[in-house]
């Protein structure tokens, strides 16, 4: 502590002789010997986070005896689909992924539409009263789910809404909406209130000015709220184990949660099957869209 | 000027669908479920006015404590783990791999987005393949060491879950607070340089005090989500042993829809809500300060 604290002083101005600043210059054989710790933690870094994956592929191919007389490490004797088939014939894995995209895509739509209209309206327009409108807004991103899943639930019940999906869509879109108007009036407030203003001179309203500059000009914005929207979506167990009152309701999450339970003894080739067609599916739309991804979930966390 | 961006019958237009939809799904149910919390009883067997009864309940029930302590453990240690091994990779990003850095992070963040459920279904089976060893088992009897029956015991179980969120959210830190180390300008580490301080020191006076506010707000995020942690348990071992791994959400869901008491699963949720709020009001008090600094 004593040493490394006269580093903060301005007169520590020599270069640390133990520093490997100098041990550079051997020449190549010596810089590769020194990058050889770095490439084996990285190497592992990328094997742990790798090889649980492989092993599930791999013990998709699986036979159930094969699991519980081969060592667990070993390939598979063959390459057959009979696991798959199983798994999307009889454990309604089909119905489940149907149902999943059912709430998923209209849950974010809802949102996008209601969340960008609202944003607009909360951060481009000028009327007082807006910035209490848009904190009670935000107060709902720190709301729990569990907070309004009980009054949803018999209020559901007395709708008659029990047995369909709208229970799902209509949670799904509000408790993504907060996040949405957050994320969305941040990237409206980057844009200058005078090109709305200017738009509406020639005598077209201000919905016109949101629908032709405004909307269009979030193009961007919306792939990303979208994308991390899809995700919580997508990935939620909480809401849709609630609301799921009925077996052919299940959505992928609340079918995988059961799967192991729907033949007494788990049958682990169809389980390890269907967790499979749910990581290559991610998989598959991270190949393709990794680097939106990945920003648009980082910017939907730091909101604090 | 003023008078167009004050139409109010383009705000009424605009706003008013998402601020009714809002309000009737999501505001009304706070508020109903707040007054849920002075009753006892559901929708068919009836309601019945306790007032207080409920909160002194929770305070004296052992499973409510069990689970208040377990939700704070996890969310602690987890919180801990993410940031920690996040940072580390960050550094490692920023200050060792460079621009080669992309493939590495592109891997590393990809479990981030798979589905809770099927994760912990994968890393149940990692453990133990029904009474079969799983890798980690058939690795430790390689190594000479003797299998653990991870799922027996509460520890055990925590054990996985914690090490079970890590591998699938450190990447995710990673990216997070590697962004904020990018925004260091170079020529602040260069000083540093010119003045000595390289490799530890470089990151102990320089780079950790200047990423401390992108550290805060990781960090509450963390911890926002770790004390709503719901899935991971509840795939992974059922909240088991013997509910020792049940955090606050399990209990509130099973409280309600296991057992019917709408009223105690209401306060379970406000406790729940505090809590959260306790530690949203933290980002913004360090927001604040990070204002009125730049």
């Amino acid at each position: 502590m004593a040493i490394q604290s006269t580093a903060t002083r301005p007169t520590a101005t020599r270069p640390d002789p133990s520093r490997p600043g100098r041990a550079a210059r051997p020449g190549r054989a010596g810089r590769s010997l020194r990058r050889l710790p770095v490439r084996l933690l990285i190497t592992l870094l990328v094997l742990v986070e790798v090889y649980p994956i492989v092993w599930l592929v791999l013990g998709s191919f699986k036979t159930q005896n094969e699991f519980f007389t081969e060592p667990t490490w070993a390939l598979p004797r063959q390459f057959s689909f009979d696991n798959y088939q199983e798994a999307w014939l009889g454990g309604d894995l089909a119905r489940n992924l149907l149902n999943s995209v059912l709430v998923t895509v209209p849950s974010v739509a809802f949102m996008i539409v209601l969340g960008i209209a609202a944003a607009f309206a909360l951060e481009v327009l000028v009327w007082k009263g807006r910035n209490t409108v848009l904190l009670v807004f935000l107060a709902g991103i720190m709301v729990p789910g569990q907070m309004i899943l009980v009054p949803l639930f018999t209020a559901y019940f007395q709708i008659g809404l029990t047995n369909t999906l709208w229970p799902l869509i209509i949670t799904y879109t509000v408790m993504g909406l907060p996040l949405t108007v957050f994320l969305m009036a941040a990237y409206f407030r980057a844009i200058p209130r005078e090109v709305f203003e200017s738009a509406t001179i020639d005598g077209a309203g201000m919905i016109r000015a949101f629908l032709r500059i405004g909307v269009p000009m979030m193009r961007n914005a919306i792939v990303t709220i979208a994308l991390v929207e899809f995700f919580s979506v997508w990935n939620d167990l909480l809401i849709a184990l609630t609301f799921t009152t009925r077996e052919e309701l299940a959505t992928v999450q609340v079918g995988l949660l059961h799967f192991s339970d729907e033949y007494g003894a788990t049958e682990y080739g169809p389980l390890f099957a269907a967790i499979s067609l749910n990581v290559l599916g991610m998989l598959v739309l991270y190949l393709f869209l990794n680097r939106q991804i990945m920003a648009g979930l980082a910017a939907g966390s730091l909101k604090g | 000027m003023k008078s167009v961006l004050g139409d109010r019958k383009a705000i009424l237009i605009l706003l008013g669908p998402a601020l009714l939809v809002y309000t009737g799904v999501k505001l009304v149910p706070v508020f109903w479920s707040l007054g849920l919390t002075f009753f006892t009883g559901n929708p068919l067997s009836g309601y019945e006015y306790i007032g207080f009864d409920n909160f002194v309940q929770f305070f004296r029930d052992p499973q409510a404590r069990a689970a208040l302590g377990f939700t704070l453990r996890y969310a602690l240690v987890l919180s801990i783990g993410q940031i920690v091994l996040g940072y580390a990779l960050a550094l490692m990003y920023v200050f060792v791999l460079r621009k080669a850095s992309t493939f590495v992070r592109t891997v590393v963040f990809f479990p981030t987005v798979l589905p809770t459920v099927a994760v912990a279904l994968l890393f149940k089976s990692l453990f133990a393949v029904g009474q079969q060893d799983g890798p980690v088992n058939a690795g430790l009897d390689a190594f000479g060491l003797s299998s653990i029956d991870w799922f027996a015991t509460g520890g055990g179980t925590f054990v996985v879950a914690i090490l079970m969120e890590l591998w699938r959210s450190m990447g995710f830190f990673a990216v997070l607070l590697y962004a904020g180390l990018l925004d260091i300008p170079d020529e602040v580490l260069e000083s540093a340089r010119m003045e000595g301080a390289t490799g530890w020191r470089l990151v102990r006076f320089v780079v950790l005090p200047l990423s401390l506010p992108v550290l805060l707000s990781s960090v509450i995020f963390s911890l926002n989500n770790t004390i709503k942690v719901f899935d991971t348990l509840l795939a992974l071992n059922d909240g088991g042993p013997g509910g020792q791994t049940t955090p606050l959400t399990l209990l509130m869901y099973r409280t309600v829809f296991d057992y019917a008491d709408y009223g105690y699963g209401s306060t379970i949720a406000f406790v729940l809500t505090i809590m959260c709020l306790l530690v949203t009001l933290a980002v913004f008090r360090s927001a604040r300060r990070d204002n009125t600094r730049s």
